[in-house]
């Protein structure tokens, strides 16, 4: 072991449980989330082999990906078959295992990504495991926190463990002051539009500068959220003092002489001065522009002043891609993206959920009218959602014209019945722009919660610049 | 988990970029809670209509390559979200192997406990492979993971790489857990009981 680490590196140091000669590692795992999607195979290969879960205190459990964001949904009626089935199984999984548990008539249910934080269950220097790639949020904590396969999540269920081995070291610098108008989504989908949605793969990303140091957690969380759309297996930031306040007081964050001990152990988690790097990436701040992506991959990203590229403008694989993607989303080379016209507008997801998120977007659209056939707003949680109402952004969306939700993933994945229509376009808050993400041959454009509610005033993606 | 020794199939092309998993199995699929059932929804949106009718220029429903248990597939396979489910409707529709520059990190894990091997090649490996899968029945590829190599239809010959562990679990169809029972259990408790001391809160 080198005497100068990485945060990744000192994070991974102190929870190797078990190391084998070719350097399989078995890494113990600290908090274990569960959602209803990728985890009933799991508990059934508990059950069928008659294992336990090891500690079922580390593991938390709640229904997002399937749950109705309509009122009165307790009602299991509201649901279709197959996702009642789905959310009935962790119900009585998280009772037969006896693990963490928030159903869907708890006010403190949502998006599992945006409970675990906000319940103080993800801490600094923890490990962090959930079968959902967008676990990788939790590393805004700096908590070492990335996405497993259902298998994993069985093996961590048996065994508090995962089979591991180590990846590398990479450096995503944003130096500087962002520009008024641009926000933690802009950095995160700028370093996609960068690095492309491979250039992460093999890498722990640890983002660090002046920019970063600046967000709040909100915004931190959202830049880490789409490390795997950048193909790393987990994003990171040093923890702070802006991370210890806000962790402070959370109902599972440790207390008294505890929390004196854990700030103590956080403060030294940070990468050393002459770490090594096996990738740098470094983007100036003053360079980012509130951006949109136009096609259908995450790195299809380009500034709003910017118009739709041509196709034989990339290289490789890449050319017959984009053609394709063009094609899908109904557009033409040369367009202007601010003369996209919009039907639908998302707010919500674990990459813009938070209450932040709302209030940006509400800054936005005080006092105006929406402009589109559709827009919603789905707090990432019951909490976020109380506290949106206590602070009156509530009422700004619903005169503004905007249907006010309850919790859940939504329309991210369209797993419940939040879905667009064939060839409806949306201007959405969340991650992936996947054909058929949000609907069968619907066409999702990615953006920051400002700029989504500039698309929903203005009927068309808008540079929300403009606005202010 | 059924072991991968040697397979000797059809490979079939994809040479598009970034398949994500989105692609490989729709979200409306992940709705079941059994692992089993999958592979008639395979790639559904890109294979059927809105009518659930076969769409013809689609590779997998050609009649060369219905029974394709190999995929060449262009750069970045596998992007996209965590869900094993892109595994098991692969081996569900009977693809055992998949063939690529580069693999997503959570679905290439995934791959390797469902007795799939993903494999690694150089761009120019991958060009002559994706050029053998293009041969319609012709198409055959052999993989032996054994001494690691593909066998092409002209005898041509690619060795890859594959990490030692994840090749001997796949060879032997071995259970994860059960091996982590057998040999890391008595470090599994004396971590947990050093750790409970050093960082209490956890």
């Amino acid at each position: 072991m080198s005497a100068s680490r990485t945060l990744y590196d000192k994070i991974w140091d102190d929870h190797v449980a078990h190391e084998a000669e070719d350097g399989t590692c078995h890494l113990y795992i600290d908090r274990h989330l569960v959602h209803e999607v990728t985890s009933p195979q799991a508990f059934e290969g508990l059950r069928m082999t008659g294992r336990t879960v090891r500690a079922p205190h580390k593991t938390i459990a709640v229904p997002d990906h399937n749950v109705p964001t309509t009122l009165g949904r307790e009602n299991p009626d509201q649901m279709p078959e197959d996702s009642r089935i789905q959310v009935e199984a962790l119900d009585k999984n998280a009772k037969e295992f006896g693990i963490h548990y928030y159903p869907v008539s708890d006010v403190r249910q949502g998006i599992v990504h945006i409970v675990g934080p906000e319940q103080g269950w993800t801490l600094p220097g923890m490990t962090v495991v959930c079968g959902d790639s967008h676990t990788a949020t939790h590393g805004a904590f700096g908590a070492l926190a990335h996405g497993i396969g259902t298998s994993e999540v069985e093996h961590v269920l048996a065994t508090q463990t995962l089979i591991q081995k180590k990846s590398k070291n990479m450096k995503v610098e944003i130096t500087g002051k962002l520009r008024p108008g641009v926000t933690a989504k802009d950095i995160t989908l700028s370093v996609i539009g960068r690095t492309g949605t491979a250039g992460g793969t093999g890498y722990v990303i640890e983002y660090c500068g002046e920019a970063i140091r600046d967000l709040s957690m909100e915004g931190r969380m959202t830049v880490c959220n789409m490390a795997i759309e950048g193909g790393a297996r987990a994003g990171l930031i040093a923890p702070d003092e802006k991370t210890f306040d806000y962790v402070k007081g959370r109902p599972h964050a440790p207390k008294d002489a505890q929390w004196e001990a854990a700030l103590t152990y956080w403060k030294t988690l940070f990468s050393d001065e002459d770490a090594h790097w096996d990738k740098v990436v470094t983007i100036r701040g003053e360079d980012i522009a509130p951006v949109v992506t136009w096609g259908t991959s995450p790195e299809d990203v380009l500034p709003i002043t910017d118009v739709v590229p041509a196709p034989d403008s990339f290289e490789g694989g890449k050319v017959g891609a984009a053609e394709r993607s063009i094609d899908y989303m109904g557009l033409t080379p040369g367009q202007k993206l601010t003369d996209i016209e919009i039907d639908t507008v998302f707010i919500g997801s674990c990459t813009n959920g938070r209450i932040e998120d709302l209030r940006a977007a509400a800054a936005v659209v005080k006092g105006k009218k929406i402009g589109v056939k559709r827009a919603m707003v789905v707090p990432g949680s019951g909490l976020v959602r109380a506290q949106a109402e206590e602070e009156g952004l509530a009422d700004i969306f619903k005169e503004a014209g905007f249907e006010w939700r309850m919790a859940g993933c939504s329309m991210c994945l369209a797993m419940n019945p939040d879905q667009l229509a064939e060839e409806e376009r949306c201007a959405s808050t969340s991650n992936r722009n996947f054909e058929g993400r949000q609907g069968y041959r619907g066409r999702t454009h990615l953006m920051s919660p400002a700029m989504a509610a500039a698309a929903a005033i203005a009927g068309k993606l808008t540079d929300v610049r403009e606005m202010m | 988990m059924e072991k991968f020794d040697k397979l000797t199939g059809v490979a079939a092309p994809m040479p598009l970029v970034n398949i994500d998993t989105d692609m490989i199995i729709p979200k409306q699929f992940l709705k079941t809670i059994k692992r089993t059932g999958l592979g008639v929804n395979l790639f559904d949106e890109m294979r059927y209509d809105r009518k659930g009718n076969e769409i013809e220029t689609f590779v997998l429903n050609k009649p060369a390559y219905r029974n394709a248990e190999i995929i060449v597939a262009g750069d970045n396979f596998g992007c996209g979200s965590s869900r094993e489910h892109a595994p098991w409707a692969l081996l569900d529709f009977g693809v055992r192997c998949v063939i690529s520059t580069s693999f997503a990190d959570i679905f290439y894990n995934n791959c390797f406990k469902n007795g799939i091997l993903p494999i690694v090649v150089t761009p120019e490996e991958h060009a002559k492979l994706m050029d053998d899968a293009e041969r319609g029945s012709n198409a055959v590829l052999t993989v032996d993971l054994e001494s690691q190599t593909i066998t092409g239809p002209d005898g041509g010959e690619v060795s890859f790489e594959v990490d030692a562990f994840k090749k001997h679990c796949l060879l032997n169809g071995l259970d994860d857990i059960g091996l982590t029972m057998t040999n890391a259990a008595s470090s599994i408790d004396t971590f947990e009981a050093k750790a409970s001391v050093e960082r209490p809160w956890v």
